[in-house]
C-alpha cells in the first residue's frame, strides 16, 4: 500500500508537467486568442469583452490557477463543430481509441514476445536473423501507409476484411453500452452476431498498430531473453533436470519480461501517438479522429483537450506499468 | 575507429553497405531532384488522371494527372530538409545543454532533467500535433515540433556520456594544463561523444522523417498541391478502396525505404561503435 | 600410452571391489569456437566410488569445470566430446540422450555452485524453487510438497525453515544461499554430488561451515562428492581423494594427504608451495611461473606443463606421455616419475 502511494507520487511531477505545458500551448495559439474566440467579425470592444471573459488580461499565474480548476471541474471548453462540450465528445470517443490501442497491443504482445523467444533461444540462426530484419522492418513503417496496403489487400482484393469504416458493420446494430468496448459490450449482452462483426473490424486497424510496435517489443524480449539464459541461475535450473518447458517460461521467460514490461512505456507512446493516423485510415470513431476533424476545422478547443487527455492517459498507463513491475518484481519492494 | 575494424562490420554485415549506398542514393536525389523528373510535380497534363504505371509515367498518374515519379522524386529535398533541420536543431541544443548538465551538474542539471522528462510524459506524436496545431499550420512549425520531440534523447545521451567523461584521466589533465571548464567541453568532451551521438542522430533521421510525415498525413505542415510523401500517401488513401493503389504505394514505399534505410544505418553505425551493445 | 593403464592399475578391479560409481575414461573435449578449436579436456580419466570425496583441484582455466559440465551433460553449445566414456551407476553419460540426462539431473547427480545469490531464480521464492525439484523427480504433490520442501531446508542445519521457505534469494546471505541451493541440489537424495566452487565468495567463516555441511551431509547419506576448488589445501582437508588438473590434463591421482606431502608432479609441487595455508610466511609462497598455455594452439605438446616446468627435457615435449603408477592407489602423469 505504502509503495502504491509512492509510486502515484512519483507521477505526480509528471502529470504537473503535462498540465503546465498543455497551459502554455492553450496561450500560444497562432496571433490572439481573444480575436480568434470572439470572431472574424468582432468588433474591437467585442474582443477587449472576450478578453476579460477569458481572463487572459489577468497575470499568467491566475490564468494557470483559473485554467487548472476548470480542468478539474470537467470545463474544458466547447467545441465550436459540434456545439457540444469537449469532455463530454472526448469521454464518447474514448472507448473505442482504447479498445483499439489495447487489442492492438495485446495482439503485438502475443506475437512479439513469442518471436523474441524464438530468437534468442536459437542465437545467430535463421529464425534470429529473420526476426532482426523483421524488427527493423517493422519500425520503419508508416502506420498510415501500412494500414493503407492492409485495406488494399484484405479489403479490396481478397474481400477478406470489411470495409474500413468505423467499428462496426452498418447492417449490425451495435451493442447496449456498459463498457463502451464493443467487444466486452456484446460479450455481456450475448450478441454474437455484433461481437464478430466488431472483431471483424477491429483485426485490420489493430493489426496496423501491432505491426509498429512489434519490432521494440521483440527486440527488447530477445535482447533480455539471451542475458537471462546465460545467467547462473538457468544453469541451477538445468542442473536440476526442470524440464525445458520449466526452465523456459518459469525461470528465463518470467525473469526476461521484466526488463519488456519497462519499455512498455515507450511502446505506449508509440501506439497512442500512431493510433491517431490509424483512426484516420479507417475512418475510426476515436478521440484521434476526432482531433483531426477539429484540426482541419481550425477548432482549437478539442484539439488542445484531446492533447491533454492523450497525455493525461499515457501518464496514467506509466503509472500502471510501474504499478505492476512492483507487483512483480519482489526485489523493488525492499528498497522501496 | 580504424579502416580495418570498418571493413570487418562491413564484411560482417553486408546490409550496413547497402544502407550506406541507398542513402547516398537519396541525397543524390534530393540535391538533383529536379533535374531527374521527367515532369514538372505540379503539372496536371502529365498524363490522363488515375493511370496505372506505365513508360511514361513510371509510377502512373494521381487524381489531377500529375506525374507520380517525378512527385516522389520532388518530394525527397522537402522531407529530408524537414527531417535534417529538426534533428540538427535538436542534436545543438540538445547535446550543448545535456553535456552542460552532465559536466557541471547542480540547478541546470536538474531543470534540464525535469524539462526532458516533461516532453516524454507525453506521447510525442501526439505533442507534435498539439505543438504545431498551436503555433500555427507551417512547415517551419513542423521543424520545431519535430526537434522538441526529439530533444529529450540527446539531451539524455549527451547527459550520460559527458557525466561519465567527467572525471576521466584525460580531462583531469587538460584541466591542470589550465583550460578552462568551457574550452574543456567544447575541446575534450564534445568530441569524444559525437561517435554516440551520430548513432542517435541516424535513428532520429528515420523517426523524424516518419513523423514530419505522419503530421502532414493529418493535414499539419506541408500542404496540397506541394509533393510531400505523406501529403501523396493521404491523396492516395481515397482510391486505395477503389483499386488505384499506385497513387498511395510509390510514395508509401520510398517514405518506408527512407526510414528503413536510416534505421539500417543506426543499427550499423551502433555495432561500429561498440559491438558489444549489438542487439 | 592408453588411458587403460589407470584401470589396470587400479588394484580394486581385481580385488572384489564393487565397481566404481562413476567411471571416466579417456575423456576428450573441444571447443569450437570462432577464434578456433579450444582442447579443453584431454584423455581424462577418473573414479569414484560410492561415498567418495574425490577433490579436484587446479587454477582457473584448467577445465574442472568444464569436466563437471560434461558429466551432467550441461555443456556450453559449443562443446563436443571427441574422445572417451563417462559410466554412472551402469548409465553410459556420453551416450545418454537430453531426456535421459534430466531425468538423473538434480535426482541421482547434482550439482551446487560458485556463487549462490546469482545461483537462485532473483524473483521466485526459494521454497518454490526447491519444490520445482521435487515436483519434478520425487512423486509429491499438494500439501507434501511444501513440507517437504522445508524439511529439505532443515536438513541444511536452516533456522526457521517455514519462514526462509517464503524468502527470496536477495533477502538471504550469501552463505545461506548456499545452503538453499545445497538443500536443493540434495532435495531428491542424489548419489552423486559434483561441489563446483562451493565456498569461493564466501567470507572465511562461512567458507568452513559450507564444507562442513557438505562433507556431513555426504557422510550421513554416503553420497559420493566431486569437489572441485583452487584450494589444495582445502580439498587435502575434506577430501578422500585428490586429483589434480592443469591445463585440461589430469596430471596427479592419489590419496589425498599422499599428494599434499609428497606430491610427484612439478606441478603439484608447485601447487602447494603457492597455497598460504602451507607457506610458514609470505616469502615463502612461490608463484607458479608462466600460465596455462594456449589451448587453441595447434600443436600443444604432449605435456601441456612443459613450458613451465623446471625439469622439462627434450622427450617431454616430442613423446607422448605416460600415466605412471606410483602404488596401488597414486598415479602421475609426468616423464620424470617414470624415470
Amino acid at each position: 500500500m505504502k509503495l502504491i502511494l509512492k509510486r502515484l507520487l512519483l507521477a505526480l511531477p509528471n502529470l504537473v508537467g503535462v498540465i503546465v505545458v498543455t497551459f502554455v500551448l492553450t496561450r500560444a495559439l497562432p496571433g490572439d486568442p481573444a480575436a480568434y474566440f470572439a470572431g472574424a467579425a468582432a468588433t474591437p470592444e467585442a474582443v477587449a469583452q472576450v478578453r476579460t471573459q477569458l481572463g487572459l488580461d489577468r497575470p499568467m499565474f491566475e490564468q494557470f490557477l483559473s485554467y487548472v480548476s476548470d480542468l478539474a471541474k470537467g470545463d474544458w471548453g466547447v467545441s465550436l463543430a459540434t456545439g457540444q462540450s469537449v469532455i463530454s465528445e472526448l469521454k464518447g470517443r474514448l472507448p473505442a481509441s482504447l479498445e483499439l490501442t489495447l487489442f492492438g497491443l495485446v495482439l503485438a504482445v502475443s506475437v512479439a514476445v513469442p518471436l523474441g523467444v524464438l530468437a534468442a533461444t536459437r542465437p545467430n540462426s535463421a529464425w534470429d536473423h529473420g526476426v532482426r530484419a523483421l524488427t527493423t522492418a517493422g519500425v520503419s513503417l508508416p502506420t498510415f501507409f501500412t494500414g493503407l496496403l492492409l485495406v488494399y489487400v484484405f479489403y479490396y482484393k481478397l474481400g477478406w476484411a470489411p470495409s474500413p469504416s468505423g467499428r462496426i458493420d452498418a447492417f449490425v446494430s451495435s451493442p447496449p453500452t456498459v463498457t463502451g468496448f464493443y467487444i466486452i459490450d456484446s460479450l455481456i449482452a450475448g450478441d454474437f452476431t455484433a461481437l464478430w462483426a466488431s472483431i471483424k473490424q477491429l483485426i485490420l486497424p489493430a493489426g496496423t498498430l501491432a505491426l509498429f510496435v512489434l519490432a521494440p517489443l521483440a527486440r527488447m524480449t530477445r535482447a533480455s531473453m539471451l542475458g537471462v539464459l546465460s545467467s547462473d541461475f538457468i544453469r541451477t535450473a538445468r542442473a536440476s533436470g526442470l524440464t525445458p518447458m520449466t526452465v523456459l517460461y518459469t525461470y528465463a521467460l518470467r525473469n526476461a519480461l521484466l526488463p519488456v514490461l519497462t519499455t512498455l512505456g515507450m511502446v505506449f507512446s508509440f501506439l497512442l501517438g500512431s493510433n491517431v493516423l490509424v483512426e484516420k485510415v479507417f475512418a475510426w470513431p476515436g478521440i484521434g479522429s476526432f482531433a483531426i476533424e477539429s484540426l482541419v476545422a481550425s477548432d482549437y478547443a478539442p484539439v488542445q483537450g484531446f492533447v491533454l487527455s492523450m497525455a493525461l492517459l499515457y501518464v496514467l498507463l506509466n503509472l500502471l506499468i510501474d504499478l505492476a513491475y512492483t507487483w512483480l518484481d519482489p526485489r523493488i519492494a525492499l528498497e522501496g | 575507429m580504424d579502416m580495418k575494424h570498418f571493413k570487418y562490420v562491413l564484411k560482417e554485415n553486408p546490409v550496413t553497405g547497402f544502407a550506406f549506398v541507398l542513402f547516398g542514393l537519396f541525397v543524390l536525389l534530393a540535391i538533383f531532384g529536379p533535374l531527374i523528373a521527367p515532369f514538372d510535380p505540379l503539372d496536371s497534363n502529365a498524363g490522363e488522371p488515375l493511370t496505372p504505371p506505365s513508360a511514361q509515367n513510371w509510377f502512373g498518374t494521381d487524381s489531377f494527372g500529375r506525374d507520380i515519379f517525378s512527385r516522389v522524386i520532388i518530394a525527397t529535398r522537402l522531407d529530408f530538409g524537414i527531417a535534417l533541420s529538426a534533428v540538427l536543431i535538436s542534436f545543438i541544443i540538445g547535446s550543448s545543454i545535456g553535456c552542460a548538465a552532465g559536466f557541471w551538474g547542480g540547478w541546470l542539471d536538474r531543470v534540464s532533467s525535469r524539462v526532458a522528462d516533461t516532453i516524454m510524459a507525453f506521447p510525442l506524436f501526439v505533442l507534435a500535433m498539439g505543438i504545431v496545431a498551436a503555433l500555427g499550420n507551417t512547415v517551419g512549425n513542423v521543424i520545431y515540433a519535430t526537434a522538441i520531440i526529439n530533444l529529450p534523447f540527446y539531451m539524455r545521451v549527451a547527459r550520460a556520456e559527458a557525466n561519465v567523461r567527467r572525471n576521466a584521466g584525460f580531462i583531469e589533465a587538460a584541466r591542470l594544463a589550465g583550460n578552462h571548464d568551457v574550452r574543456i567541453l567544447a575541446v575534450h568532451i564534445f568530441p569524444n561523444i559525437l561517435p554516440p551521438m551520430m548513432v542517435q542522430v541516424s535513428l532520429n533521421m528515420g523517426w523524424a522523417i516518419l513523423n514530419a510525415a505522419g503530421l502532414s498525413f493529418i493535414g499539419l505542415g506541408v500542404r496540397p498541391p506541394e509533393a510531400e510523401w505523406g501529403i501523396m500517401v493521404a491523396e492516395g488513401a481515397t482510391y486505395i478502396i477503389s483499386g488505384e493503389w499506385w497513387v498511395a504505394l510509390f510514395p508509401g514505399a520510398v517514405l518506408m525505404l527512407a526510414v528503413f534505410c536510416f534505421n539500417l544505418m543506426g543499427d550499423g553505425l551502433r555495432d561500429l561503435i561498440d559491438p558489444r551493445r549489438r542487439t | 600410452m592408453s588411458p587403460e593403464t589407470i584401470v589396470h592399475a587400479d588394484p580394486r578391479a581385481a580385488a572384489n571391489v564393487p565397481p566404481p560409481l562413476l567411471a571416466v575414461d579417456g575423456l576428450s573435449l573441444e571447443f569450437r569456437t570462432r577464434s578456433g578449436v579450444v582442447r579443453a579436456l584431454e584423455d581424462v580419466s577418473l573414479s569414484l566410488q560410492k561415498g567418495e570425496l574425490l577433490g579436484v583441484v587446479g587454477e582457473s582455466g584448467s577445465g574442472k569445470s568444464v569436466f563437471a559440465y560434461a558429466m551432467l551433460g550441461i555443456s556450453d553449445a559449443a562443446a563436443k566430446i571427441t574422445r572417451g566414456t563417462a559410466v554412472f551407476d551402469g548409465m553410459d553419460l556420453l551416450g545418454a540422450t537430453e531426456r535421459e540426462l534430466r531425468e538423473i539431473r538434480g535426482r541421482e547427480v547434482s550439482m551446487i555452485f560458485q556463487s549462490p545469490r546469482t545461483s537462485l531464480n532473483p524473483i521466485r521464492k526459494v521454497g518454490h524453487q526447491i519444490e520445482d525439484v521435487l515436483r519434478r523427480h520425487a512423486a509429491v504433490r499438494g500439501q507434501d510438497l511444501r513440507e517437504r520442501a522445508i524439511d529439505c531446508l532443515k536438513r541444511v542445519r536452516i533456522p526457521d525453515p517455514a519462514r526462509r521457505y517464503e524468502a527470496y534469494p536477495f533477502e538471504l546471505s550469501g552463505g545461506m544461499c548456499q545452503r538453499i541451493l545445497i538443500a536443493l541440489a540434495l532435495a531428491c537424495q542424489p548419489s552423486l554430488l559434483i561441489a563446483d566452487e562451493p565456498t569461493t565468495g564466501l567470507d572465511v567463516t562461512t567458507q568452513a561451515a559450507i564444507m562442513d555441511l557438505i562433507v556431513e551431509l555426504a557422510h550421513e547419506r554416503q553420497m559420493a562428492t566431486l569437489l572441485i576448488t583452487h584450494d589444495l589445501a582445502m580439498a587435502a582437508q575434506y577430501c578422500d581423494r585428490i586429483a589434480v588438473m592443469h591445463a585440461g590434463h589430469v596430471v596427479e591421482v592419489g590419496p589425498a594427504q599422499v599428494v599434499l606431502h609428497q606430491p610427484q608432479h612439478p606441478y603439484t609441487a608447485r601447487l602447494i608451495a603457492s597455497t598460504p595455508h602451507t607457506a610458514d610466511s609470505i616469502a615463502a609462497m612461490q608463484p607458479i611461473p608462466g600460465s596455462l598455455p594456449d589451448l587453441r594452439a595447434a600443436k600443444l605438446p604432449p605435456c601441456r606443463y612443459s613450458a613451465r616446468c623446471e625439469y622439462r627435457t627434450e622427450r617431454c615435449d616430442t613423446e607422448a606421455l605416460p600415466v605412471v603408477p606410483i602404488d596401488a592407489t597414486h598415479s602421475v602423469r609426468c616423464w620424470r616419475a617414470a624415470a
